[in-house]
């Protein structure tokens, strides 16, 4: 499913988050936004997903006009940098829970929840509750849980910023692998620049609520504006590892 | 430290309490606590405290919710307002809900047309313990309902859950720790209230007459060990009932975070 953007600003009281975006999300890729914080990154992916409303502009999937329509019913896939699972609920309830509300039948839900949790590769744990589990597994959880909708887009708002580096590395490997597998149009937030490089087929920087450039990681790596070779610079790309 | 601060302020007096017994033989014990006006009392204090704390959780619920969420003119004004049942000395609530609730009272003067007499009925008690009990469940859910996550509605919504979906699904069983603690303390501070009731039920023995009452009512009458063995006696069922709650609690608490 494309993602289109046209023209879309948003401000918050007297700031402005994002600046009159023209963006086309190409269908099936995995693309990243990258950026400093307060860039309006995490805004844009917001917007995408419905849980912000543009002041201005249109967002369109796959040509039609959604930037109406409630949260709800769009049939996105959402992974929140704090996992945001349901902490009453078990790691098979908390995946099934878009199915759930679906009124969808148990046998369907129990299915479909046994398949995610092989592909998350916690068959075993399916029992247990998100506090029971590291943040790297929440994680996993948080993302097999957006994906039993069968989404047409997945957004990930940072997923991996509040793990540690190894954790990290590992799980965006696996990321890319389930993209390949897959194929849903993904959007990925990120403020490190070697996670959007490593990872996405389109590199999206932004700046101050503007796009800066779009390239493929080679392009960007490449040809970089000058406001982006300052953001890769490795005196500047300290990994800061900004905690939940 | 906290055993130690407990043992001075709780259970200290609560032994004095039990020590009283002392002296009491069990026949006598038993025909005190199980005579028909005691026991009629005991029906009225448990019935109306839970109704009390049933209402209390529904309409604190609410309040709590509100005050939290919305934005609007005099919400630091009701928010204040809250606290006042614990504020006001309780006869002066009590005679202040009696004569809003008395049939000629704003309140009483309509619900009698209806043929609903409140003040001077179990009514009027239950209504008073509403009253007294409000504060707790509501001060004890808004920084619950204040803390909680804005993404775990998000990823409600998100997924595809309706509103109501998202509240009986996502919200409740997050906040019912909370609630339930506060139902507790609203329905213990029922179970001992004496000074608004008084005012409001009328009191006939046997009918609107409370377990506070008749403890007070021995004391009048010199009858020490009668007025402890019912003290004892309500002693040990709220003991065991705020037990169980709080068991319960613990147990829905265990099962969101690590303990």
């Amino acid at each position: 499913m494309q993602i289109r953007l046209s023209g879309v600003s948003k401000q918050f009281g007297k700031t402005v988050v994002v600046r009159d975006v023209d963006l086309v999300i190409p269908s099936g890729k995995l693309t990243a936004l990258l950026g400093p914080s307060g860039c309006g990154k995490t805004t844009l992916l917001r917007i995408i997903a419905g849980l912000e409303r543009p002041d201005t502009g249109v967002v369109l999937t796959d040509e039609v006009d959604i930037t109406a329509k409630p949260v709800r019913s769009r049939n996105t896939g959402f992974v929140f940098q704090s996992y945001a699972l349901f902490p009453h609920m078990t790691v098979a309830e908390n995946i099934g829970y878009g199915l759930a509300v679906r009124r969808r039948p148990k046998a369907e839900i129990d299915a479909r929840v046994g398949e995610l949790l092989a592909l998350i590769q916690l068959e075993t744990f399916a029992d247990r509750r998100p506090h029971q589990l590291s943040g790297g597994q929440r994680q996993r959880v948080s993302l097999a849980r957006a994906l039993a909708i069968e989404p047409g887009v997945l957004l990930l708002d940072e997923p991996f910023a509040a793990l540690d580096a190894t954790v990290r590395r590992n799980l965006r490997r696996w990321l890319r692998r389930l993209h390949d597998v897959t194929h849903v149009t993904t959007v990925l937030v990120t403020h490190d620049v070697e996670e959007a490089l490593e990872v996405a087929d389109v590199v999206v920087v932004m700046n101050r609520g503007a796009i800066e450039q779009v390239g493929s990681p080679n392009e960007i790596r490449d040809h970089p504006t000058p406001f982006v070779r300052a953001f890769l610079d490795p005196e500047d790309d300290e990994p800061v590892l900004e905690a939940g | 430290m906290t055993l130690f601060g407990v043992t001075i302020v709780v259970l200290l007096p609560i032994a004095a309490i039990v020590g009283g017994l002392r002296g009491i033989d069990p026949a006598t014990f038993a025909q005190t606590i199980l005579s028909p006006r005691v026991l009629a009392a005991y029906r009225l204090t448990f019935g109306a405290s839970l109704i009390a704390a049933i209402v209390d959780a529904v309409i604190g619920f609410l309040i709590a919710w509100v005050t939290v969420r919305y934005q609007f003119f005099g919400r630091a004004f009701l928010n204040a307002c809250i606290d006042l049942p614990f504020a006001i000395p309780t006869p002066v609530s009590g005679i202040a809900l009696a004569t809003v609730y008395a049939n000629s009272g704003w309140i009483g003067s309509i619900t009698s047309r209806f043929g609903i007499h409140i003040a001077f009925t179990q009514l009027g008690v239950a209504v008073a313990l509403v009253f007294i009990g409000i504060p707790f469940v509501v001060r004890t859910l808004q920084p619950a309902i204040e803390a909680l996550p804005p993404e775990l509605e998000e990823a409600s919504s998100v997924l595809g859950g309706s509103g109501l979906d998202t509240f009986v699904r996502v919200l409740v069983p997050v906040l019912i720790p909370a609630w339930l603690a506060g139902f507790a303390m609203a329905f213990a501070r029922g179970l001992g209230e004496y000074g608004s009731v008084i005012f409001i039920a009328g009191n006939k023995p046997g009918v609107t007459e409370i377990v506070p009452l008749v403890i007070m009512t021995k004391l009048e009458e010199y009858d020490f060990t009668g007025a402890t063995a019912l003290a004892v006696t309500m002693l040990a069922a709220s003991f065991v009932l705020l037990l169980a709650i709080n068991v319960l609690r613990r147990h829905m608490v265990s099962r969101q975070v690590a303990v």
